[in-house]
């Protein structure tokens, strides 16, 4: 007996640990009963695992049946292209918001896009810098601040100062939370480029920032491209920020110091009011904000598709 | 063959290699090596694995810079110029020094020609019939020209591993570097592509000084003028590869070429 269980533990008591640790009950032999029981147990937990899975899909459907069933009745030709009727009237629609989205997240592109993306490699390229691991560390504690204490802090730094709402800070408070996004995504398809590449380049003779511009940042152009968009159908959809910063507006925005509507304002405004009409335009708003982002995430899936493979020209 | 090569080595060292240790943290990775590689020759340096050979080849370039740990005592002269000299830029060393290494790396991102020409044109050279006649004129050195001529912007990850390695050395010749150093440029191709590999490494000498790490005892003996044996940093012998391998002075080296250990 302890010849055939070489290392394990040994004498009676080991003889009983071993025993019931690998042959819990119910049967104590590989029998033909035993043998069921095992594919019993691997149909069950199978079939478990099957479930959770499915059990991520379901609110997906859940939500898109509910916005389909509510909203595609108020979705029309008016929808996209008048503004907010005045209480009390029938029609209308969301023109303005859906305008206003698409410049706020303009609006923080032009500030995450440049400081996510030249941070990621920061933080790629030059890895060695000693103040990385802060930057890191302190991008991911900010990728995890609330949404609505972004809108506080930018409410104090521009709003305050400003003496009003405006698109400006709704802009900036969507581009500051791209930033840490873009940033560590960058890093990390930064990260994915073979090193193989960065030595080749620097034995030519290349000076680095130009392997990095030409060479890394160029292979690694889908995965950061995706990045970017990730982050941009994260923001599309925030509200909790914008009620301090965009505001809201019932007309069209001429300048960037004024407030501005967004679609994620304009659904919370609707769907608080106590008005059936308002409730059907929120439905709708909350169907086309998602089919934005989305349409978003189906442009990232082809393009991260193929990345890195042999096609990649 | 032989008298003559080492006359050459004497009196025209592409390389001066004076007292060269390398350090990565504490750890010393090359021990005061001197060496004199000579010009237009193959010179095999040869080892078991982690004996430095690498470290050796990569400082040579200045590349071992790229480990923040990295330390060097000892100098390299260039055909008489010092490259670790605080007034030379590594950039501009790596531009003399070529490099090719074990795994052929052609810039995914790259046609054919754009990879062949990409040290050229990120160095600054615009005129378009330089970078076509230089397209050219490395390809044929490096043997590919007839393979690739009618599909020069087809992308090189569509050539065969052997065909990638040898656009490799298009791309490093196509700076025209005085040295060329290759790290086990054939270890991961199949026979064909290496016999192709080490034709080219011999034909390529008569207007390149070769330096060339390999894990292959035959290649070495091939395609070598000079061998140096490198042992735990050390180099342990040096000299024409027919005397290396017929009859070395050190016991050491005999074990290792006759496979006794490493």
């Amino acid at each position: 007996m302890q010849n055939a269980e070489g290392a394990a533990p040994g004498g009676p008591a080991g003889f009983f640990i071993l025993h019931f640790s690998c042959f819990l009950p119910p049967c104590p032999r590989v029998t033909a009963s035993n043998h069921q029981w095992r594919k019993a147990k691997n149909v069950f937990m199978q079939t478990l695992t099957f479930v959770c899975a499915v059990l991520v899909i379901l609110p997906l459907l859940l939500v898109f049946y509910h916005l389909l069933s509510q909203g595609a009745g108020a979705i029309n030709w008016a929808f996209f292209t008048q503004l907010p009727k005045p209480v009390g009237e029938i029609g209308g629609g969301m023109a303005n918001s859906i305008a206003g989205t698409f410049i706020l997240i303009s609006l923080a592109s032009l500030l995450g896009v440049p400081f996510g993306v030249l941070g990621g490699i920061f933080l790629s390229e030059y890895s060695h810098h000693r103040l990385n691991w802060w930057i890191r560390f302190t991008a991911d504690v900010v990728n995890g601040v609330p949404s609505i204490t972004w809108g506080m802090v930018v409410y104090a730094l521009i709003v305050l100062p400003m003496k009003g709402f405006s698109t400006l800070a709704g802009g900036v408070v969507l581009g500051l939370m791209m930033i840490p996004i873009i940033m560590r995504t960058t890093e990390e398809v930064l990260q994915l480029v073979p090193n193989g590449y960065r030595e080749a380049a620097l034995a030519l003779g290349i000076a680095q920032w130009r392997t990095i511009v030409q060479i890394v940042v160029r292979t690694a152009m889908k995965g950061i491209v995706t990045g970017v968009l990730l982050a941009l159908a994260r923001v599309a959809g925030e509200t909790a920020p914008l009620l301090f910063t965009a505001f809201g507006n019932a007309y069209w925005t001429h300048h960037l110091t004024e407030p501005i509507a967004a679609l994620p304002l304009q659904i919370f405004n609707y769907a608080i009011s106590p008005y059936d009409d308002w409730h059907r335009q929120a439905w709708a708003g909350a169907l086309v904000l998602i089919l934005l982002v989305s349409a978003i995430n189906i442009v990232v899936r082809v393009l991260t598709r193929d990345r890195f493979s042999v096609r990649s020209i | 063959m032989t008298t003559a090569a080492v006359e050459n080595k004497t009196e025209k060292a592409a390389l001066a290699v004076r007292g060269l240790s390398i350090f990565f943290g504490a750890n010393a990775v090359l021990k005061n090596v001197t060496i004199d590689i000579g010009a237009r020759a193959v010179t095999a340096i040869i080892g078991p694995s982690g004996c430095g050979k690498s470290t050796f080849l990569r400082a040579i370039n200045r590349m071992h810079e790229l480990n923040p740990d990295a330390r060097m005592e000892g100098r390299i002269l260039l055909f008489g110029d010092d490259i670790y000299s605080p007034a030379v830029e590594p950039v501009v060393v790596r531009r003399r020094v070529g490099m090719v290494f074990q795994k052929s790396n052609p810039f995914p991102t790259m046609t054919i020609a754009e990879n062949v020409t990409v040290g050229l044109r990120l160095n600054g050279v615009r005129d378009k019939k330089v970078l076509l006649e230089r397209t050219e004129e490395s390809l044929r050195m490096a043997a590919l020209w007839d393979e690739v001529k009618d599909r020069l912007h087809a992308p090189a990850i569509s050539l065969s591993g052997g065909q990638q390695q040898r656009l490799c050395i298009a791309r490093a010749l196509a700076v025209q570097p005085e040295v060329l150093l290759m790290d086990e440029p054939a270890s991961a191709l199949d026979p064909l592509a290496t016999q192709k590999i080490e034709d080219l490494i011999i034909e390529l000498k008569k207007d390149y000084t070769i330096v060339i790490v390999t894990h292959n005892m035959q290649q070495a003996a091939r395609s070598s003028d000079f061998t140096a044996f490198f042992y735990l940093g050390e180099l342990v012998e040096y000299g024409p590869t027919t005397k290396i391998f017929t009859k070395p002075a050190q016991k050491r080296t005999e074990d290792y070429v006759t496979g006794r250990f490493g």
